[in-house]
């Protein structure tokens, strides 16, 4: 590394250390620039395959209301989706790269996405738990030291929080509904708690990412420290609905932290590498959209080429 | 039959093409070619649904049945939508060109039910109105897109029209007793909305370089339904209907 390199550096440290933003023109080391890409397209692909699981329950949503509800919030996915593409793109990456990184398989998303939503009572769950994981992340990434991933973490956290409120409510009425309706949501509760609870990564001896992203301000806080927020915050709004958690090692200790039991997190990497229960599926979704829709996109390119030479002429 | 009779087998064909229409447009949420659409045609699907919601509520204050249990506990036979909104979504052309072609009916439809002497027909209508300009304005540009795109995209919407079209021309067949609405003013002549929409959409579809298939009327009508309705309605009814018991 050349000196002039080294006090870039220098400078970069010290102005994350001031809580300054780093702005797309500025210096910045590549593996900032590389950790950044990966991470916020990462994360894009999981608000575009995040679509999915809850997008199958848009035509058979029970009421009116439940349905316009569902309809809005995977929109809203698409919409964080779009944002944090053009997030990615502040950096020098390009939508068709990580499209395609995401189709080959080479990009990740969030595991979580990998679990099929069997009944209804699944939207409940993930607008809770997993939107709830969402928010805990994200807030903490509302911080972090990039600018234009910090401000859209803003703006999604927001809409975040009404998806986190649909599911809390519904979680709320079916504890006191019918019996059918409370069997079904504590089933879907059983079923995407851990999902949740691992979704927040790995522990923070098997995260090898996290030094270096807590040390330039992408990261403000460890998966672990994250988990508890989580755990703390989930556990006591579940249990004081009369709801069970699959986790007979769960228990408030002495400084009234939530703590869980063993992670089975041989599972987790069993997800991350593809073998999840629904892994090929949602990928297989993804690539018939894409196939499905390359003559339009083609004819989208084809028409605007062709007002442009017209302009051209005129 | 009376007024309020054809009132309500009105109001109910109405408002059950925009909910089947915002069902099989909610289909391509998460689907669409590329992501703007996921975003802009989610959006269509939550307005036609909202406009749903519209008509049912004047239903329900005639009726007593609240929209939900008109929407979750009907069966196919009683629906009246017209067979267009049914039809599966097919490929984009097949989904834009349907849409166009309806929101050119709202287009026209609208200023006209908002002079009803229906007060409430002629409230929910002014609602309606000014979120269909949008509507009309993104599928007219999509039309031109896939119509003078490429050979394979106009092909493509060729076909989906001429299927289309024959379905399209059902939205302007008086239900029964129509003419006692039209009499009171309540609501617009079927025939004169027609003249108006063929004069908004064929010298339209011909700028997309789209020719216009014959004046043929399809199969059935919004108290025939093709299959794809009992199927819609089984999936859109399936967990209201796990429960009735139940409050959602």
């Amino acid at each position: 590394m050349s000196q002039t390199d080294e006090e870039k550096l220098a400078e970069f440290e010290a102005r994350i250390a001031r809580g300054e933003k780093i702005e797309p023109g500025d210096w910045m080391p590549d593996e900032y620039r590389r950790q950044l890409i990966r991470m916020i397209s990462q994360h894009a692909h999981s608000e575009v395959v995040g679509m999915l699981p809850e997008g199958a329950w848009i035509t058979r949503a029970p009421n009116l209301r439940r349905k316009m509800v569902l309809l809005a919030k995977v929109q809203d996915e698409a919409g964080h989706g779009q944002y944090l593409y053009h997030a990615a793109e502040t950096l020098g990456a390009t939508r068709e790269q990580m499209l395609a990184d995401l189709l080959s398989g080479k990009a990740k998303y969030s595991s979580v996405f990998n679990y099929p939503t069997l009944t209804w009572a699944d939207n409940a769950a993930i607008g809770l738990l997993v939107d709830g994981a969402a928010i805990k992340n994200q807030t903490m990434l509302a911080h972090c030291s990039y600018g234009p991933y910090s401000r859209a973490m803003v703006r999604i956290c927001i809409e975040e929080g009404f998806h986190k409120k649909q599911g809390l409510e519904m979680i709320i009425r079916y504890a006191q509904g019918t019996p059918v309706q409370r069997e079904m949501m504590q089933d879907a509760i059983n079923r995407w708690w851990w999902p949740s609870v691992k979704m927040i990564g790995p522990h923070d001896s098997d995260s090898p990412n996290t030094p270096v992203l807590k040390r330039w301000g992408v990261k403000t806080k460890t998966n672990d420290e994250v988990r508890q927020e989580f755990i703390n915050e989930m556990a006591p709004i579940l249990l004081e609905l009369g709801y069970t958690l699959p986790d007979p090692g769960l228990h408030q200790d002495e400084n009234g932290d939530w703590r869980h039991g063993p992670i089975d997190w041989d599972e987790f990497w069993q997800v991350v590498r593809g073998n999840g229960p629904c892994n090929k599926e949602r990928l297989a979704a993804r690539q018939k959209a894409h196939e499905d829709g390359l003559w339009v996109r083609e004819a989208v390119a084809a028409y605007a080429e062709k007002r442009q030479s017209v302009m051209a002429e005129g | 039959m009376d007024h309020r009779s054809a009132l309500i087998v009105k109001l109910l064909a109405m408002a059950d093409d925009e909910l089947v229409l915002a069902h099989r447009n909610s289909e391509w949420t998460g689907h669409a070619p590329i992501l703007e659409e996921d975003i802009a045609f989610a959006n269509i699907a939550q307005d036609e649904l909202g406009h749903a919601a519209l008509w049912y509520e004047i239903v329900s204050a005639l009726t007593g049945d609240n929209p939900d249990k008109l929407v979750f506990f009907r069966e196919a036979a009683a629906y009246r939508n017209a067979p267009l909104v049914e039809l599966p979504k097919g490929d984009w052309a097949f989904s834009m060109v349907r849409q166009y072609l309806f929101d050119a009916y709202e287009m026209v439809a609208l200023p006209q039910l908002m002079n009803s002497t229906y007060k409430p027909v002629g409230d929910a209508a002014a609602k309606i109105r000014s979120e269909e300009l949008y509507h009309l304005r993104h599928t007219m540009a999509w039309l031109k897109r896939l119509g003078l795109g490429t050979e394979e995209s106009r092909s493509r919407s060729q076909q989906a029209l001429n299927d289309l079209w024959p379905y399209a021309l059902q939205l302007f067949v008086p239900v029964s007793d129509e003419h006692l609405l039209v009499e009171a003013g309540y609501m617009p002549d079927a025939a004169a909305l027609q003249t108006e929409w063929l004069a908004l959409v064929q010298p339209f579809l011909q700028e997309c370089s789209l020719a216009l298939p014959p004046h043929e009327l399809a199969p059935g009508d919004r108290f025939h339904h093709t299959s794809y309705l009992a199927e819609l309605l089984q999936e859109m009814q399936s967990v209201a209907r796990l429960d009735p018991a139940a409050i959602w």
